[in-house]
């Protein structure tokens, strides 16, 4: 680092930096080395055999497929709340705007519960949709609708402040040169919102791959139809396999890394305009 | 294209903001809405746009009736205080915009949109900056890029609230002069809205003054400025001095001073209130004639071609501010010194009313003191 003198109010950047590497290496990179050195105590063959069993590979699908699509169901109608909460006034709005963060604060096991006891066959809600076809709890659409519940507040509280920031005279001038609503939709209000709705996005699909407690209560955990992957490693563990899970548990981290790298990129793509400034 | 508003009344709850508006806007010209803050001007361009909707009265574009007619159909070139530019969108692209939003059979093709926005930035001299993002660019660059992309559209009416509000003032000052090159080359009939009255004077081939959501006066710059027909009017123009007294024998009587107004038309011992503007008042040395205001200098500001005086009122025990301007030759011929009594003299001075709605608008409630606005 530089020792240039300059002065600042507040001085302390070699203990605030120290602090920082020892917290980051105690909190996350050492719990994560120690997944892979778990690991490696296991032959290439070995990992390949474990990681690559039709059971996990299935739950691989059903963990980050129904991630996304809740992700992506998030970003939709997540645009959609904080649209309604920035725009408009109406009575209850900060009822309403204080119980986005409920999935936040929820312990994810009572989030579990109440949505299963809805949906369920006798459920309040169940008993209408299960005539008409459509079971949702202790079948993969259970999961979505868990995954959906806790990622929520992720996108409407990252798309909320840029929303506000958004002048309304954008719009107006999209409109004095002839711009229709959608017009002025997709090319003048969703690209400046792209770059947080794509964060929100990333957030919520993170938080949903690694939910464990709200979804094992709806899901039904059926091999091969319902059983997602932390579930999976939890099953291992209570087999006493902690290598098995630990090789699990690195495909998860791998994928998870690789996806957020993705999304990392996108964004940056997304914010050409301002990095270029 | 001419532009008629017809009995326009706006209410923001109970505060009304328009109160029965109604002009005319000739073909070809440049007119500055001129304004105190909170007098109705944005509303009123705003309604003419679209994006706002009158309560009451109707707005016709070319004498056809628009007042129902969405932003999108009145083809409007609408230019903001803060720009409103697509920052997501090079300069470039912004320009653009207007054209490629048109329905696809009305839409030119790539080539002739890369033209007429190449066209546009030439004109407005940024041709250089197209690939730039918003960003990039100063305050006064930003609103040129507005300016072009208003016009891309070839707009029957140009709109501008406040299009140098946001900039610095030597900025301002360039783009002022550019502007009024602009429309004379393009003679496009346009509607610019200022709190700044040099800059309305400046600009405009006509003013309109409002206040408190009414048309005070209208007319050419010189005119509004030598002619004011009502306080507001006088006040809002530039600096002025007032004198509050009666009319006696064609004079304005005030304490033991009197100021000879001629054939006022004022009732005999009616109150009046003169306005003087400050170059308008001389300043005598003799006191011994009773005609003039007594009063004491209290700064001589001796800076350029003219000479500023500040001074209070001397008799009456009232405290009275006048401000007088004078040629630098003339000042030192008096050669004044502060303490010095002195007796005021306006050369031309204007009688109102004191209760004409208008003078009460202006006037603090029981205080009668000399006002000042900003000098022009």
């Amino acid at each position: 680092m530089s020792r240039s003198k300059t002065h600042r109010v507040l001085p302390g950047f070699p203990l605030t930096l120290g602090y920082t590497l020892v917290y980051l290496s105690l909190v996350v990179l050492i719990p994560l080395s120690a997944v892979f050195l778990k690991s490696m105590s296991l032959s290439l063959e070995e990992f390949w055999a474990i990681i690559s069993a039709p059971r996990v590979v299935s739950s691989y699908k059903i963990s980050f497929g129904i991630s996304l699509l809740a992700a992506a169901i998030n970003a939709v109608f997540g645009l959609i709340f904080a649209w309604v909460l920035v725009r408009y006034h109406f009575p209850g709005k900060r009822i309403i705007d204080a119980l986005v963060d409920l999935p936040f604060a929820l312990p994810t096991a009572v989030a579990g519960i109440a949505l299963t006891a809805l949906y369920a066959g006798n459920g309040w809600l169940g008993q209408w949709l299960e005539p008409l076809g459509l079971k949702v709890a202790f079948t993969p659409l259970g999961i979505l609708v868990a995954l959906t519940f806790i990622g929520l507040p992720f996108v409407v509280r990252t798309v909320q402040p840029v929303l506000e920031d958004l002048e309304m005279e954008l719009e107006e001038a999209a409109a004095s040169l002839g711009a229709d609503r959608g017009q002025t939709f997709w090319r003048v209000i969703l690209p400046v919102l792209t770059p947080a709705l794509l964060t929100g996005f990333a957030l919520a699909f993170a938080r949903a791959v690694g939910e464990y407690g709200s979804v094992i209560f709806i899901a039904g955990n059926v091999p091969m139809v319902s059983e997602i992957t932390p579930l999976l490693i939890i099953t291992k563990l209570e087999q006493y396999d902690y290598v098995g899970a630990t090789a699990i548990a690195v495909v998860m981290l791998v994928f998870s890394f690789i996806l957020l790298f993705l999304i990392n990129g996108l964004q940056i793509w997304a914010n050409r305009s301002r990095v270029r400034t | 294209m001419s532009i008629q508003v017809k009995n326009i009344v706006k209410r923001f709850g109970d505060f009304v903001a328009l109160d029965d508006v109604t002009l005319d806007f000739p073909q070809g010209q440049l007119v500055g809405l001129l304004g105190p803050s909170g007098c109705g001007k944005t509303t009123l361009l705003r309604i003419i746009a679209g994006l706002e909707a009158a309560d009451h009265g109707q707005v016709f574009l070319e004498g056809e009736d628009a007042s129902k007619a969405h932003v999108r159909e009145r083809q409007v070139g609408f230019v903001f205080q803060h720009y409103a530019l697509f920052r997501h969108m090079t300069v470039f692209d912004n320009v653009a915009f207007g054209l490629r939003v048109k329905p696809r059979k009305q839409r030119p093709n790539a080539e002739s949109i890369r033209r007429r926005v190449q066209e546009l930035l030439e004109l407005v001299q940024l041709d250089w900056l197209a690939a730039r993002y918003p960003t990039q660019l100063s305050g006064g660059q930003r609103q040129r890029v507005a300016l072009a992309r208003a016009l891309a559209v070839e707009p029957r009416v140009l709109l501008l609230d406040e299009p140098f509000g946001a900039l610095d003032a030597k900025v301002r000052k360039e783009l002022r002069r550019w502007l009024r090159q602009l429309h004379n080359t393009l003679h496009i009939t346009s509607i610019f809205v200022t709190h700044d009255q040099e800059e309305a004077l400046e600009v405009s081939d006509q003013v309109v003054l409002m206040n408190r959501g009414r048309v005070e006066q209208i007319g050419a710059p010189h005119e509004v400025y030598e002619q004011p027909t009502t306080p507001f009017v006088y006040s809002f123009l530039g600096a002025v001095n007032l004198f509050h007294g009666r009319v006696q024998d064609q004079q304005l009587q005030i304490g033991a001073d009197h100021l000879p107004v001629g054939d006022s038309g004022f009732q005999p011992g009616a109150e009046a209130l003169g306005f003087v503007r400050p170059h308008e008042l001389d300043i005598d040395t003799n006191l011994a004639d009773h005609t003039g205001i007594e009063a004491r200098v209290e700064r001589v500001l001796a800076l350029g071609a003219t000479a500023r005086i500040e001074l209070t009122g001397a008799s009456g025990g009232t405290h009275r501010h006048y401000e007088v301007e004078l040629p630098r030759e003339r000042a030192a011929v008096l050669d004044l010194n502060p303490g010095q009594i002195v007796r005021l003299k306006p050369a031309r001075m204007r009688l109102f009313a004191p209760d004409s709605p208008s003078a009460e608008r202006i006037l603090p409630e029981g205080s009668m003191t000399g006002i000042y606005g900003e000098g022009i």
